[in-house]
């Protein structure tokens, strides 16, 4: 082909400046198709903060409230539990919670807001089952010295009353603190903690 | 623009005829979707008179706090009486069941009403009920002839009676006579229906006012693409001519 | 041209994709005196392509159930991200893709781009209009309003008119005694299913168009013509490459496109009720028709033929029969043309009465087919059927008489 009086400069441009265009137009096309795979206004509010009340709850109960599909626990630690929880730290995976599985204002011995209330997300960091509430020692996989605690049936991980994940077993991780907050002394809001964290 | 491409459009095609209203002449709705303050005062009165039997199940509370600017709070205390939920569609409190007892039929859901009937149609309903004592509720409408709905805004309105003429040998809607006053004044009362007329419109497509800015960017984009794809053309053509 | 080397080189001996890109591309030789007229095979790609993704990116919030396809629809108009201007553009898209595939259409018959040797590139693309209208009508199916479901109660018993099977015939496409969530479950399988149906077939109607090259506005063969131009010694004399030149040029045809499409897109998604007709914003309901039931615009031309055809010894078959006949006549169109020229350019008058008329008619029934009928409309409608029918009918007979003028040996400018 003859490039007899072509002004390739200009061509060259004005193809450069049509792809620019042809390429931030789509971009502009690819928003809407990937943004709609983002949790739809349905999705969110079934996402949305659950309030749960939590007076009715006596000590050593477990109040278990359903957020975004999963199971969140509310437990009310006795006196005893509470102090059972300054148990020997080599037992434990991450006793001081230095992993980020819980909100910065639940880093803390008890791993909540109040020492009295343990407020958890239901599902084992291993491979996702629901672990049971073991208040006493009522099976025998559990150790002699159990002093109350959470057992995944599926692998067989346990979890102290703060959450902690024993040592040495299939869970990785402490079981994760959801975000919350006490709308009042009886009423507990799951999922939202008013920019606290 | 805006306006030149609505104009384009609007005279390249002809809107048809929305749902026939019985052959009357249907008043302009004349509804300001860019008004904030008619839309709230038409949320009010939908959550307060129509909410009760009529849904709109696919408009979310908090949606609604979000487009017509009110605070989600706001929302919660003031208009939220069937659920506690900001996220919740607008649900009716009545049991479908017992809908359908008292009116005959399941009073239909309000949600896309704007969209299926049209403004023009809405704003002539809701203003168009007169005493007929024929029909269980004492009222029939012009544009909906023996509907199974009773004239909810009778204390606001007033009743009124319709005038019919005679034009070869059949009976014609002309007029209505107000016989009996409500609270508020006739143009008042246009007001009231037109603030509700247009919720029903926001809540029948609640992004048409975003779509309508985003199409004027759009466009604008694709004009200056064009002139650059022109200049493209035209420079390679200069090859062949 | 010169053998790639490097990567190219390692891909061209596996899969021949330089030599792909030059003989549809860089060295495919089509006439250069393309007008307006010839920009609707791109833009039909283009909205086919339009359909396929928004269409699949709708299925993915769709629900193909009678009780919550109508709900899922506005879920996705108002709670997922864009859901809404998916929905525009699959919704809008389809009517702007018929308005494409009618000028690519009115083109082949102002230029005869059906003629020899193109009868069957003409045919594989009446085919590939009957594969969108069924899509299409399939696909109106799905919000599962008013409109949607009597208009497909009004098609689907179209089938049962058919003498002795016909009532077995409609239940069998229906699933079922009336429309219900069984067809609505099929309508939608088959509305994901015909587009890659319609791919296959565009593709194979495109090694068609190579095969035989392009017409052009004044029907001239240009492989027949002198050979040699600026780019190749053995090209056409009146062709230029493909690429860059009509590249260049479909994508300003594209751009100048989507400004009228968007315009439709975003300031009259719904068009005033004629892409998206008004009842179909109530949900379905078996016991109740709407008032008026009109098909969505692109089929009531044919609709209207349906309805202009009286039912004969009580049965309503023979409009049926018209109504597909009006389409299957359009695949003998290149047999009925025996006119010496091609083009329009060329033809004599009666030809270009004929298609103004024919036009006109079109249209026309096009309008009838959205209103009520009543018996002036109903007379006008069987007038322009009649009309529809002698346009291909009487073809044979007078392309032939017509004074045609004669065809130059080159293409104009």
């Amino acid at each position: 082909m003859s490039a007899d009086g072509v002004d390739l400069k200009r061509r060259r441009t004005l193809t450069l400046a049509t792809s620019a265009f042809g390429a931030v137009g789509a971009g502009f096309v690819a928003v809407p198709f990937l943004a709609s795979w983002n949790p739809s206004e349905r999705a969110k509010a079934a996402g949305a903060p659950v309030e749960a009340d939590i007076s009715k709850l006596e000590p050593g109960q477990l109040l278990r409230v359903k957020w975004r599909g999963k199971p969140v626990w509310v437990v009310s630690r006795t006196e005893k539990n509470q102090q059972e929880l300054a148990r020997d730290d080599a037992e434990l995976a991450d006793a001081n919670s230095e992993m980020v599985q819980q909100p910065s204002y639940c880093q803390n011995p008890t791993r909540s807001i109040k020492a009295k209330y343990l407020v958890a997300v239901g599902i084992c960091t291993h491979l996702g089952c629901s672990p049971t509430y073991m208040p006493k020692r009522t099976i025998d996989g559990l150790p002699e010295n159990w002093k109350g605690g959470f057992f995944c049936p599926c692998h067989g991980s346990r979890f102290d009353l703060a959450g902690r994940v024993f040592a040495g077993l299939p869970a990785p991780t402490n079981l994760v603190i959801p975000k919350h907050q006490y709308l009042s002394d009886t009423t507990l809001l799951i999922g939202e903690d008013g920019g606290a964290s | 623009m805006k306006k030149l491409i609505i104009a384009f459009v609007m005279a390249v095609v002809p809107t048809f005829g929305m749902a026939a209203g019985g052959g009357i002449n249907l008043d302009s709705a004349d509804i300001d979707l860019g008004d904030q303050a008619s839309l709230q005062r038409g949320a009010k009165l939908f959550v307060n008179s129509c909410l009760s039997c009529h849904s709109a199940q696919y408009q979310r509370y908090n949606r609604m706090a979000k487009d017509l600017g009110m605070s989600e709070e706001e929302v919660k205390a003031n208009l939220m009486f069937t659920t506690d939920k900001i996220g919740d569609t607008m649900k009716v409190a009545m049991k479908p069941e017992d809908a359908a007892a008292w009116f005959g039929t399941l009073p239909p859901d309000l949600s896309v009403i704007a969209r299926s009937r049209g403004v023009d149609w809405l704003y002539t309903y809701l203003r168009g009920f007169y005493v007929d004592e024929n029909r269980p509720f004492g009222v029939n409408n012009i544009v909906f002839p023996d509907v199974g709905m009773p004239h909810v805004f009778w204390e606001q309105q007033g009743m009124q009676k319709a005038i019919f003429k005679d034009v070869d040998g059949k009976q014609v809607f002309d007029s209505f006579e107000l016989v009996s006053k409500g609270t508020m004044s006739t143009e008042e009362f246009d007001g009231t229906m037109r603030d509700l007329t247009a919720f029903l419109s926001y809540i029948g497509e609640p992004i048409q006012m975003e779509r309508k800015a985003l199409g004027v960017k759009v466009i604008i984009f694709l004009l200056f693409f064009f002139v650059v794809a022109i200049m493209l053309k035209k420079e390679y053509w200069k090859d062949v001519h | 041209m010169s053998e790639n080397k490097g990567f190219m080189a390692w891909i061209d001996a596996r899969y021949p994709a330089t030599q792909v890109w030059n003989e549809h591309l860089a060295d495919y030789y089509a006439p250069k005196n393309f007008n307006f007229w010839y920009f609707f095979g791109s833009l039909a790609m283009l909205m086919l392509v339009n359909q396929i993704l928004t269409g699949v990116w709708l299925a993915m919030s769709y629900k193909p159930d009678a009780t919550l396809a109508f709900g899922s629809v506005e879920y996705i108009m108002r709670d997922v991200e864009w859901g809404w201007l998916i929905r525009y553009m699959h919704s809008t898209g389809a009517s702007f893709f018929f308005i494409v595939i009618y000028l690519h259409m009115f083109r082949g018959l102002l230029y005869g781009s059906y003629r020899k040797p193109r009868e069957l590139l003409w045919v594989i693309g009446v085919v590939l209009y009957v594969l969108m209208m069924a899509t299409a009508f399939m696909g109106y199916l799905l919000p599962w309003g008013q409109m949607s479901y009597w208009g497909a109660q009004v098609i689907v018993n179209l089938f049962s008119t058919v003498p002795f099977v016909g009532e077995e015939l409609g239940i069998f496409i229906r699933g079922d005694f009336v429309i219900s969530d069984a067809t609505l479950n099929r309508f939608f399988a088959l509305h994901f299913l015909l587009p890659f149906l319609l791919c296959a077939v565009v593709f194979i109607h495109i090694v068609a168009l190579h095969k035989v090259g392009s017409n052009n506005p004044d029907g001239i063969e240009i492989k027949k013509g002198p050979k040699g131009n600026k780019w190749s010694d053995t090209a056409p004399a009146d062709g230029i490459p493909f690429h860059p030149y009509y590249s260049v040029k479909d994508i300003a045809g594209i751009i100048g496109f989507l400004i009228l499409f968007s315009a439709a897109l975003f300031f009259a998604p719904e068009m005033g009720g004629f892409f998206i007709e008004h009842p179909n914003f109530e949900p379905a309901n078996p016991l109740k028709t709407p008032e008026h039931i009109a098909p969505v615009w692109y089929f009531t031309p044919f609709y209207a033929i349906l309805r202009a055809v009286p039912s004969i010894a009580g049965s309503a078959f023979p409009g049926v029969v018209a109504m597909g006949a009006a389409i299957v006549v359009m695949f003998f169109l290149p047999w009925l043309d025996k006119s010496p020229v091609k083009s329009i350019r060329y033809k004599g008058p009666i030809y270009k009465i004929a298609l103004a008329v024919f036009v006109v008619c079109f249209v026309i029934l096009g309008y009838l087919g959205v209103q009520p009928a009543t018996p002036g409309k109903t007379l006008l409608a069987q007038i322009c059927s009649v009309i529809y029918f002698a346009f291909f009918l009487l073809m044979p007979w007078y392309s032939k008489i017509d004074k045609t003028k004669p065809v130059p040996e080159r293409v104009t400018q």
